[in-house]
């Protein structure tokens, strides 16, 4: 066989040209003749470099075309003068590294807490107006609630007055039989006064925190609320391994007064400088979704989202949900409480995101206090 | 919420050479980088030279097998750029630092790698293919990078039928190859 025959041969072998009987045949030879082995692996080397190439060269075409008509219509401008002087970059290095040094605790937790800005209000002189005006806007809002309540009150007997709550979280339930929910541990720190659950509808109930973990920012809640009508099982099943990365994942949780759904996927084993408590998730997180529940497609819990990253956009930290695991344990031990379980009726595998979503919701509740 | 699917099928867009995508990921990201470019001694060439090598490490990147994006496209992009226009500035002595203002990077340094093994083959298997001369070169062309049909090839240069055509094509590709293994082995 010439070269240029044997050339042509293994070019039909390498775009998968060959019939069955061709390729055994071929095979065949190269196994009983080492040296034109030899000469077939060089060849497809080869053959694969020139496909590279071409694949390269083409694309570096489509590009450039595409380029040039972004250009002549205007929709890419190519023509841009210098922006920015060099002292406005300097200051916007020095300005970096201030942003760097200021960021040393650079996470923030996602609870809306509205009043706590009060606190400071004495060094921040500056935005007090502005601050003051949400507070007015917040307490009209509040009073004409409250009127709303009381006129529904008049109405019927059994409703009670609505809290005020200064905050606005999230939680789920883990025990549908005793009526336990999980949120953030720092959410609940924001509640001195009066801690209660809300679901999509606005009923509220009144909760009692039974077991807060500052570690591992869990807390666990128990509806303390006669009021509070019990739930069928919740669908979703707690995560026995870590989550892989990569892994898509979804969340549902309030950071409004309706339930917000979100998707992302982990991104990083650990959390916040390789805090093994946390995953680090890709998706955004805004003030409200402390304490959401984060699940996979297979309708696994893999996590609670617990805080983000203030200096990089959408760098999200969840609790893993092997710490869900034991905080249960650790509830099992407190007197009263030895029963909680985690009780699932498992029901969301194999199912579109819509259905899965829908089965959900029910058992995410916003968490608000004083 | 984030789109992240969104960026991913403009990934798979990418991938695929799919005019649409490639548009979307020009007209999101162009201004950045050639803001990038003209602030740290570049001219608008140089921005444009950057910002298409940076689609080519992008193109690669999502063709390969174990591909996987850990940030925002846009930081991505950006990191790649910035170290490409890095590189080009240190060959050319000028400087060594680049003064922006972004606080998002992500390290690059493995793609960079590749890609510089990739660029060199490129550079090889162009000069082989330049070497090889008329009508070879522009055969060669038509047939693996154009894409055009050995009937559609043979009317073209003269040929009398298709199978003519595909004898040169095998004699060139032989003349071809003798030459990238010339090369390969004088770098």
């Amino acid at each position: 066989m010439d070269e240029q025959e044997l050339l042509s041969t293994v070019e039909k072998f390498f775009r998968g040209e060959m019939t069955a009987e061709e390729e055994k045949f071929f095979q065949d030879l190269r196994n009983s003749n080492p040296e034109l082995d030899q000469t077939v692996v060089e060849h497809l080397y080869f053959l694969n470099e020139l496909s590279s190439f071409t694949e390269r060269k083409r694309f570096k075409e489509d590009i450039q075309h595409i380029a040039n008509h972004l250009i002549q219509s205007g929709e890419i401008d190519n023509t841009a003068v210098k922006s920015e002087s060099k002292v406005v970059f300097l200051w916007k290095k020095y300005k970096r590294t201030m942003a760097v040094a200021a960021s040393i605790a650079g996470i923030v937790s996602i609870v809306i807490a509205g009043m706590n800005s009060t606190l400071s209000t004495g060094k921040q002189n500056n935005i007090k107006p502005l601050v003051d005006k949400i507070h007015q806007q917040e307490n009209k809002t509040r009073q004409i609630e409250n009127k709303i309540n009381q006129l529904a009150a008049a109405r019927n007997e059994n409703t009670k007055p609505r809290v005020n709550s200064n905050f606005r979280a999230t939680g789920f339930l883990i025990d549908a039989d005793h009526n336990y929910i999980i949120t953030n541990a720092h959410v609940v720190k924001e509640a001195k006064n009066q801690l209660v659950i809300e679901n999509s509808k606005g009923d509220q109930y009144y909760a009692a925190p039974i077991y807060v973990n500052d570690l591992s920012d869990i807390a666990i809640l128990q509806v303390t609320d006669t009021s509070f009508k019990k739930l069928h099982s919740f669908p979703y099943v707690l995560k026995k391994s870590s989550a892989d990365l990569g892994e898509q994942v979804f969340m549902l949780g309030y950071p409004k007064q309706e339930i917000v759904y979100g998707e992302g996927y982990v991104s990083a084993r650990n959390g916040f400088q390789m805090d093994t408590i946390f995953y680090q998730l890709s998706t955004s997180a805004n003030e409200g979704t402390s304490g959401s529940p984060v699940i996979n497609r297979h309708g696994e819990l893999v996590g609670i989202i617990s805080s983000k990253e203030t200096n990089a956009e959408g760098v999200v930290f969840a609790i893993k949900s092997e710490n869900i695991t034991s905080a249960i344990s650790e509830v099992k031990k407190l007197e009263g409480h030895k029963n909680i379980q985690f009780t699932s009726i498992p029901g969301l595998k194999g199912i579109d995101r819509v259905t899965q979503i829908k089965k959900v919701q029910d058992y995410v509740f916003m968490i608000k206090g004083n | 919420m984030e789109f992240i699917s969104n960026e991913l099928a403009l990934l798979h867009g990418l991938a695929k050479s799919d005019t649409a995508s490639i548009e979307k990921i020009y007209k999101d990201n162009y201004s950045m980088i050639q803001s990038l470019v003209l602030n740290n001694n570049g001219s608008a060439d140089d921005a444009a030279d950057i910002f298409q090598e940076t689609m080519i490490v992008l193109y690669d990147k999502s063709r390969s097998s174990d591909f996987e994006l850990n940030c925002k496209l846009k930081t991505y992009i950006y990191s790649i750029s910035r170290r490409l226009w890095l590189k080009k500035l240190q060959q050319n002595q000028r400087t060594t630092n680049i003064y922006d203002n972004s606080e998002d990077i992500v390290a690059v340094e493995d793609e960079l790698d590749i890609h510089e093994k990739k660029n060199n083959e490129f550079v090889i298997m162009e000069e082989a293919l330049a070497k090889v001369g008329e009508p070879c070169k522009t055969l060669l062309e038509e047939f693996y990078i154009h894409k055009k049909q050995m009937q559609e090839i043979a009317e073209i240069f003269g040929y009398t039928n298709a199978d003519n055509a595909k004898t040169q094509k095998y004699k060139c590709l032989v003349r071809l190859k003798k030459l990238f293994f010339q090369q390969y082995k004088n770098i």
